[in-house]
């Protein structure tokens, strides 16, 4: 019975956050764009400098944009896999879900000289959103199906490191016998990044996002019933594997296209249900799904704001700095809590 | 009425057990239950008889290896998983349960076989929720996080939540480990006024034989792979708690309905 109502100040608090990061994101990087400039392009208005106008609607916006649903996305995709898993731990990257995807888009990449066929498919398009969303299904499914056998939270985690190394031994036997440009490519794309996305991929990028996020507001209710456990839940009048089938789609095309396009992001999709949870003190999915997509969008645009090193003429990789403010987002949490609740 | 409409949940020659592969291991066998409603039935019998078994297939989490459950006077597995919810609640031990929930959380999660999609509310619902928190006197408790309750409180607060969900039959699997006399009694006689008050169809397992044989309107004693349904008094006087432990370790008295050691 707790109310969003109990809960406004807090969305309030994200809210705000979310559109002030939103615009200090896109207005600071090498060149520093006034507040009133970017509105001005924002609102279409073609007076200001050619170069800023480009900067912001052909760069700095679509980034933004992606930011914010990598963010969201990855947080949602935590959230369901904590509540499905019955796990904290669980997240996108940790139970090697992320690891599915860089296998399909190595297999994408890589696997064109390794298997002679030509990679002429694009990466970046649906070509390595769905050789991306294939690889987490694959992975996702089998956790799952290990899961119900194993109810051990260590092992699950212990079966999603193994997949993750399992991954990399794969992507590199592909990686041995690829030419160095094609490796190249690879690499870049697993240092993640959030720009050079074009307008047409932020297209194909929402629209995956879209249909992820309403499947996950479709099973909110279930997630629900899910956190007295598989049993109560049936009782509840939860079908278990309609429910599971959802999440694991949903989870699969949100985690599948974002790693698609912008790499593997680590700590995300863990670290922002917890902070949530912790924040809002709430249970209820109702709450954090949206305080999740509000709250996974906020982290995710600092982080950009971070990497794009204001002032300076390079950009560091994504992947890093959410892995550097996660980790000790998530160490700091248990030290706190010494044992973190789902 | 009849006599067949006061039965709520009936199983003919149900055999349960678990299925590995294509091999079965029958645990109980022609079982053949009448639980009637208003009454508060209990269900005892050594460790590994079947309690527990039996108690999931009656509520339909598992699968009968053969014969059938009848709920309502309609077979289990033929009923849809949403109209079923609003039938029939269990209480279970060792399940995940999220323990950030609070009471209030928890009780509520009760109500989602009756709300919309949206998980929202209506006026029945919460005056349901209170109604539970009252019956088991939880009002007090209802902001206090899962973690926080005692053992005690924390079977109280499962039992509002089955409460809530306002079915006929409440199947309940040991909700009394791990307490001590006064709230075993307590849970007992709570919920055998909800039988009575609420004329809801309770069944429940215990391992505290002596004192359900006090408190329980019917029992079904499980021995060996069989289970017999009747009154305590009759179960007393067919001698069947003489012989319910192996090896002659443990005895019956008549008299005072306890055990003793040989």
């Amino acid at each position: 019975m707790s109310s969003t109502g109990k809960h406004s100040v807090q969305f309030f608090i994200l809210g705000a956050l979310l559109v002030l990061l939103f615009l200090v994101n896109i207005g600071l990087g090498s060149v520093l764009i006034p507040l009133k400039a970017i509105i001005q392009i924002i609102l279409g208005d073609e007076t200001v400098k050619e170069a800023w106008h480009y900067i912001i609607l052909d760069y700095r916006l679509p980034k933004a944009l992606a930011a914010i649903m990598t963010g969201s996305g990855l947080a949602v995709a935590g959230l369901m896999m904590q509540t499905l898993f019955k796990n904290p731990l669980a997240g996108p990257f940790v139970l090697g879900i992320s690891s599915g995807a860089s296998l399909g888009v190595a297999f994408l990449i890589l696997g064109g000289s390794a298997f002679g066929f030509s990679a002429l498919i694009i990466p970046n398009g649906w070509g390595s959103i769905i050789s991306a969303s294939l690889g987490s299904f694959t992975v996702l499914s089998i956790v799952l199906l290990v899961a119900s056998r194993v109810r051990d939270a260590m092992a699950l985690l212990i079966i999603g490191l193994m997949f993750g190394s399992l991954t990399s031994a794969v992507v590199s036997i592909l990686a041995y016998f690829s030419p160095a440009e094609e490796l190249q490519r690879y690499m870049f794309w697993s240092f993640g990044s959030l720009g050079d996305i074009s307008w047409q991929a932020l297209g194909i990028l929402s629209t995956c996002y879209f249909i992820g996020i309403v499947l996950a507001l479709a099973v909110t209710k279930s997630l629900n019933s899910l956190l007295l456990g598989d049993h109560y839940a049936q009782t509840l009048g939860v079908s278990l594997q309609k429910s599971r089938f959802i999440i694991l789609i949903a989870t699969s095309i949100l985690a599948g296209s974002l790693t698609a396009f912008v790499g593997p992001i680590a700590f995300v999709g863990l670290a922002v249900p917890h902070l949530i949870r912790q924040w809002f003190t709430a249970s209820n999915h109702w709450i954090l799904m949206p305080a999740c997509i509000l709250g996974g969008a906020v982290l995710m645009l600092f982080c950009d704001t971070l990497a794009q090193m204001p002032f300076f003429q390079f950009t560091l990789p994504i992947n890093a700095i959410t892995s550097i403010i996660g980790a000790p987002i998530v160490i700091w949490l248990l030290i706190r809590k010494k044992k973190i609740l789902f | 009425m009849s006599e067949d409409q006061n039965i709520s949940l009936s199983s003919s020659q149900l055999s349960a057990g678990y299925t590995s592969g294509k091999e079965n291991t029958i645990i109980v066998q022609n079982v053949n239950l009448r639980l009637k409603r208003g009454l508060f039935t209990t269900m005892v019998g050594i460790n590994g008889s079947g309690k527990s078994t039996l108690l999931r297939t009656l509520a339909g989490l598992q699968k009968p290896i053969s014969g059938g459950v009848l709920l309502q006077n309609s077979l289990l597995n033929t009923i849809g998983i949403e109209k079923k919810a609003k039938k029939l609640s269990v209480v279970l031990t060792g399940q995940y349960i999220s323990k950030n929930l609070t009471v209030l959380e928890l009780v509520a999660l009760g109500r989602q076989p009756y709300t919309n999609w949206l998980g929202k509310l209506s006026r029945e619902d919460k005056d349901q929720i209170l109604n539970a928190l009252s019956a088991t006197e939880l009002e007090d408790l209802k902001n206090t996080a899962c973690h926080a309750l005692s053992d005690g409180q924390f079977q109280r607060a499962l039992i509002a939540r089955a409460l809530a969900q306002n079915t006929e039959v409440i199947l309940l699997d040991e909700p009394t480990t791990h307490l001590d006399l006064h709230h075993k009694a307590s849970i007992f006689s709570l919920l055998k006024t909800i039988a009575h008050e609420q004329q809801k169809t309770i069944l429940c397992t215990s391992h505290d034989i002596e004192l359900v044989l006090e408190m329980s309107d019917e029992m079904i004693v499980i021995h060996d792979r069989n289970a017999i349904q009747n009154t305590p008094k009759n179960l007393i006087d067919s001698g069947v708690f003489e012989h319910l432990f192996p090896d002659n370790i443990i005895g019956f008295s008549k008299e005072t309905h306890r055990f003793f050691i040989r």
